[in-house]
């Protein structure tokens, strides 16, 4: 067996990760703003997710990035692709000015995430295919004896995509205990509430049904997740499935919770005010 | 002509040999393991099977995901299934990421025969050619299977592998060797060529023999390659003979025939030109040969649309 990657440094404490959290949404205001495109509800409500994964669970980083062992992430949820790109250039995958070009001509920045970005795995933005790769590449690492674990992000609305469940059950069939799938909660998709375009719920009894471990946490809340997170798997030979409630839009009030901001770019005015709301967040970390 | 073997037989071989050479290949199968002949491959390379259950989406986008970690994965599926229920997966987990999956669709075309539409594949080269970052291939007898599943294992990027299930003749090959994006020489004439792919090679070898004995030379090229396609082949051959037909086991729309005609009328070369394959209706019901006999994709069929061509009836 080979060696495995060194461990992700720095590792970011608690309170730590409350300020990158509000960093992160600044960063994401900022680049949403900037290029007039961008899903910043749903980005709003997994940039926490994003933020424990890589600054304290992913043992992933740009020197071990092509490393046989290193941790796998998967985001199936690729419509979010600023808030993983944000979390990427800060931790040095590629350098933040680089998303200045995000979607112009001929930039490697667009809309969902490619390989062309350092740091990406896959090519995602399709709904309903992330799970099907992660799963390939965690059973890859159960034959090849690997240690090194595959995490998937997965948006709630998408779940009503049938290639989850085909996914799902081929990861419980051959006991990937090396797989963690987060669901981003958020209860919104683009039309309106998850629960009225298509009930999902009770997705923990579904997933448990799949043959997934499940537990609930609070999504926007750093310690909740970190507490979970760090925990997986949570039964060994089963999946994980992390039933993440989260708010889209979170962080600023006149977004959270509303479907307009699926991909609402705000004017100068709600900009101002949103950036004012991120600042007075970030002051009352203590 | 000498019957052998089914090329889906040859295929199974070919990869059971691959997979003893290569510990890191794998087959992902959708149930189909006993359709595609893989039954001995399970048995003797048991570790090298990944079963995923009848879920095609999942069969592509899980072998996406052992190939990012390093393994080498033949996906093995009907072809009716595999490119158009996992079409999506192809396009974006393989092609759009580069992951150098070898989609293989078995029993193609109307190989399935009296199953009826369901089961047939009429539409796998027209979806597939128009995805950026695939090669098509459809080899004509065990020799190009053999020679094709060989090349695509180390060829680094995404292969549409696509097989019959009908035993295939040996064909013999004016210049030996096999290589893909090159057309196979099968037959040497100037009247007509033949250009053909998959399992109508053979009814368009068999036609050239027939119109050989009425004084007609035809040229038969095996494009076994659907993408990238041999223009330089196709160009030649519209240049050195005096008509062409095009043969496929596909629909007369988006296949090797428009390939061919987009790629010579470009070229500014318009011989009498005649694209032989399904015509834009219900397909007729039967076995693969009576379907083939139905439109024409039979020695005296071509025959005859080689003779009308030309101008002699």
């Amino acid at each position: 067996m080979s060696p495995k990657p060194p461990p992700l440094l720095p590792r970011l404490t608690e309170r730590e990760l409350k300020r990158k959290s509000a960093q992160y949404r600044k960063s994401l205001l900022r680049l949403i703003k900037a290029c007039g495109a961008g899903h910043t509800g749903g980005d709003l409500s997994c940039i926490d997710i994003l933020n424990v994964l890589y600054n304290r669970v992913l043992r992933v980083s740009p020197e071990t990035f092509h490393s046989p062992d290193r941790d796998y992430y998967i985001q199936s949820k690729g419509h979010c692709a600023e808030a993983l790109f944000v979390v990427l250039a800060d931790r040095g995958f590629f350098c933040e000015k680089d998303l200045e070009t995000l979607n112009r001509y001929r930039s490697p920045y667009i809309g969902h995430p490619t390989r062309e970005v350092n740091g990406v795995e896959q090519n995602t933005g399709a709904l309903g295919h992330g799970l099907a790769v992660a799963v390939g590449i965690a059973l890859a690492g159960k034959m090849n004896r690997k240690d090194y674990r595959v995490f998937t992000l997965l948006g709630d609305g998408k779940l009503t995509e049938g290639s989850n469940w085909e996914a799902a059950m081929t990861a419980a069939h051959y006991r990937l205990d090396n797989l963690t799938a987060i669901v981003d909660r958020n209860g919104l998709q683009i039309t309106g509430s998850t629960e009225d375009i298509c009930q999902l719920a009770p997705l923990d009894e579904k997933f448990e049904a799949f043959g997934f471990s499940v537990q609930r946490c609070d999504g926007n809340n750093v310690g909740d997740l970190l507490r979970v997170l760090e925990a997986v798997p949570f039964n060994p030979g089963r999946p994980s499935l992390v039933l993440a409630r989260t708010r889209k839009g979170k962080g600023i009030s006149f977004m959270e919770n509303a479907a307009k901001w699926h991909h609402g770019v705000p004017n100068d005015d709600e900009f101002s005010r949103a950036m004012a709301e991120l600042e007075a967040a970030e002051a009352a970390i203590e | 002509m000498e019957q052998a073997l089914a090329n889906l037989e040859v295929f199974a071989a070919t990869l059971l040999e691959l997979a003893r050479e290569d510990s890191d290949l794998l087959v992902v199968t959708s149930d189909s393991r006993g359709s595609a002949k893989l039954a001995p491959f399970a048995k003797a390379a048991s570790g090298q099977i990944v079963e995923v259950g009848i879920a095609e989406q999942n069969l592509v986008g899980v072998a996406a995901g052992l190939t990012a970690a390093g393994k080498k994965v033949f996906a093995v599926s009907p072809a009716s299934f595999l490119t158009a229920r996992s079409l999506e997966q192809i396009k974006n987990d393989l092609c759009y990421s580069d992951r150098p999956v070898k989609a293989v669709g078995i029993s193609a075309g109307v190989s399935y025969g009296a199953l009826g539409t369901t089961h047939h594949s009429l539409h796998d080269y027209a979806a597939l050619r128009a995805i950026h970052n695939i090669t098509i291939v459809a080899p004509a007898d065990n020799y190009e299977t053999r020679e094709a599943v060989r090349a695509a294992a180390n060829l680094p990027k995404p292969v549409y592998l696509r097989f019959g299930k009908k035993p295939m003749p040996h064909l013999r090959r004016v210049e030996p060797g096999f290589q893909l994006g090159k057309a196979s020489l099968i037959r040497e004439g100037t009247d007509l060529s033949f250009l053909a792919c998959g399992e109508t090679v053979a009814p368009a070898y068999a036609a050239a023999e027939l119109l050989a004995k009425e004084g007609v030379q035809c040229r038969v090229l095996s494009l076994h390659t659907v993408k990238p396609l041999d223009e330089a082949a196709v160009r030649k051959a519209g240049s050195e003979t005096r008509a062409m037909i095009t043969v496929e086991e596909h629909s007369v729309n988006g296949g090797l025939g428009e390939a061919c005609a987009g790629l010579l009328l470009q070229a500014g070369i318009h011989p009498p030109f005649k694209i032989v394959g399904f015509p834009d209706e219900p397909t007729v019901t039967g076995s693969q040969e009576e379907i083939f006999r139905h439109y024409g994709i039979d020695g005296p069929g071509l025959r005859a649309t080689a003779l009308q061509v030309l101008g002699r009836t």
